[in-house]
């Protein structure tokens, strides 16, 4: 038997000394965050149902968006923060829906939840996971559209805003997929649910974006740098204490 | 080894199981029978710690439900409706992504051993979405022993498997009672439950109905005790 053997304590742990334990329980956590991307990286490098998805419905919103406004004017800085995140938002909600629902259908987020760990580590490696597609996606939109429209997006503090802003939008995204997935109208309800969450967060993408594109000072960039840094942590903390309780019936 | 008192469960205020006892010993084989709706489902999905009870106390080799859930889900095999595997991974992959969910040590033996119990050593990097229901069924057999654990719970295990897959599940079952693991297995097949389980109890209203012991009634007795207990 893998557990219950006399060495084992009450919750199925090894009985070690305390730090050992607690060692022991930060690398299981590890060891299934790890887990659980690399199954969602090895799924999808197989079916590429998400990324292709993704990937071509980000491209559209950008070229409807080109024929909606004037994106090659100059002083397009705030429409080109605003159609980049906008895109971003779009692209990042289908990804959000599909990575749980792949989970829902065949039954596999109760295989997941049945897991010996604590349940914010599957939060976390389904986060995870969304994140990293989040950011392929974002890594070929953004040289795509500096070509298309001339603009140079390619500026470390940008990048930066990038990182953070799908961090936050994906933090949230994650806990709030895993409610709507349990619902027939999950693919309404996402949106629904998720778009009035994440204003905050797309406004300070936009704004502080738009400062690093026109190239203001930092000054007036950070307070939007600062909002995206205490949303990030405020969403994350929210949904570490809450997945457990969405995900069970 | 598991011990239920007063559970009651109930979904948008319409009770599905009502003040619920239960208990199964270290190494007991239960089946559980029932009529569609009794409730069997939910008390195995709360046994599994998926669902939160509305009332009662449940625990799992000590651990009590829901606040050492964790504990309770170590000691647990699964086996539900749906084969919880991933079509886009292949037999192996999906059995090494939950060795590494449950910590199994050494998990290529143990992958390999499992995939010998089942049958399916020669379809092992076959993408899972190309599996027949049967196969799918025998690889899930596989998840569920993987780490093997202390006490199964098994959904009508023989759902969608041919007679060889039901002799295979039948041996599964029988060396795991026999390595001292406690079995609750729901079916709607009473021939069987009769022939594999030390006692049978009947699910009926979100109840315990009835309870026969293995040898106590002859398979017409039991059919006819069975429609008594269900009221039909």
């Amino acid at each position: 038997m893998s557990s219950g053997s006399p060495d084992m304590t009450v919750d199925g742990g090894p009985r070690t000394a305390a730090a050992g334990g607690r060692w022991s329980a930060v690398g299981n956590y590890g060891r299934v965050l790890g887990a659980i991307v690399w199954k969602d990286l090895a799924a999808e490098l197989r079916s590429k149902e998400l990324l292709s998805g993704m990937v071509v419905f980000a491209l559209l919103v950008i070229l409807i968006f080109n024929f909606a406004l004037d994106i090659r004017t100059r002083q397009n800085e705030n429409i080109t923060a605003g159609v980049l995140w906008v895109t971003f938002a779009f692209a990042g909600t289908l990804g959000l829906t599909r990575s749980l629902a792949v989970e829902k259908d065949r039954g596999c987020l109760d295989g997941l939840l049945l897991a010996p760990v604590d349940r914010s580590a599957l939060y976390f490696g389904k986060a995870a996971g969304n994140l990293i597609f989040m950011l392929l996606v974002e890594a070929l939109v953004l040289p795509i559209y500096s070509v298309l429209y001339s603009t140079d997006l390619f500026r470390p503090g940008l990048l930066v805003v990038v990182l953070l802003g799908s961090a936050g939008y994906v933090a949230v995204g994650t806990l709030l997929s895993s409610m709507a997935v349990q619902a027939r109208t999950r693919d309404v309800l996402l949106p629904v649910l998720l778009f009035p969450v994440v204003i905050p967060l797309i406004v300070a993408a936009v704004k502080a974006s738009a400062g690093f594109l026109a190239a203001i000072p930092m000054d007036e960039i950070w307070p939007w740098l600062n909002l995206l840094i205490v949303y990030d942590i405020i969403f994350t903390a929210v949904a570490f204490m809450l997945f457990d309780y969405v995900v069970e019936e | 080894m598991i011990e239920v008192r007063s559970l009651t469960k109930t979904f948008g205020g319409k009770p599905v199981l009502r003040g619920l006892d239960f208990s199964a010993q270290e190494g007991e084989f239960v089946a559980l029978l029932g009529p569609n709706g009794a409730g069997k489902t939910t008390f195995l999905r709360i046994l599994a710690s998926l669902t939160r009870p509305t009332l009662g106390r449940v625990s799992v080799g000590g651990c009590v439900l829901p606040a050492q859930a964790a504990g309770v889900r170590r000691r647990l095999g699964v086996l539900s409706h749906q084969p919880l595997l991933y079509g886009d991974l292949t037999a192996e992959e999906n059995l090494r992504f939950f060795a590494r969910l449950y910590g199994v040590p050494n998990p290529e033996a143990r992958i390999g051993e499992v995939l010998r119990l089942v049958g399916l050593s020669a379809r092992r990097r076959d993408l899972v979405r190309k599996f027949s229901r049967g196969m799918q069924q025998r690889l899930a057999v596989a998840r569920a022993i993987l780490h093997d654990p202390q006490v199964l719970l098994f959904d009508e295990p023989h759902t969608g498997l041919d007679q060889d897959a039901s002799a295979m599940l039948d041996g599964v079952l029988a060396e795991s009672r026999a390595r001292g693991c406690t079995v609750v297995m729901t079916s709607h097949d009473l021939s069987r439950a009769l022939s594999l389980a030390e006692r049978i109890d009947i699910l009926s209203s979100g109840k315990i109905a009835g309870s026969v012991k293995h040898g106590d009634l002859g398979p017409e007795d039991f059919v006819r005790y069975y429609g008594r207990v269900i009221g039909q």
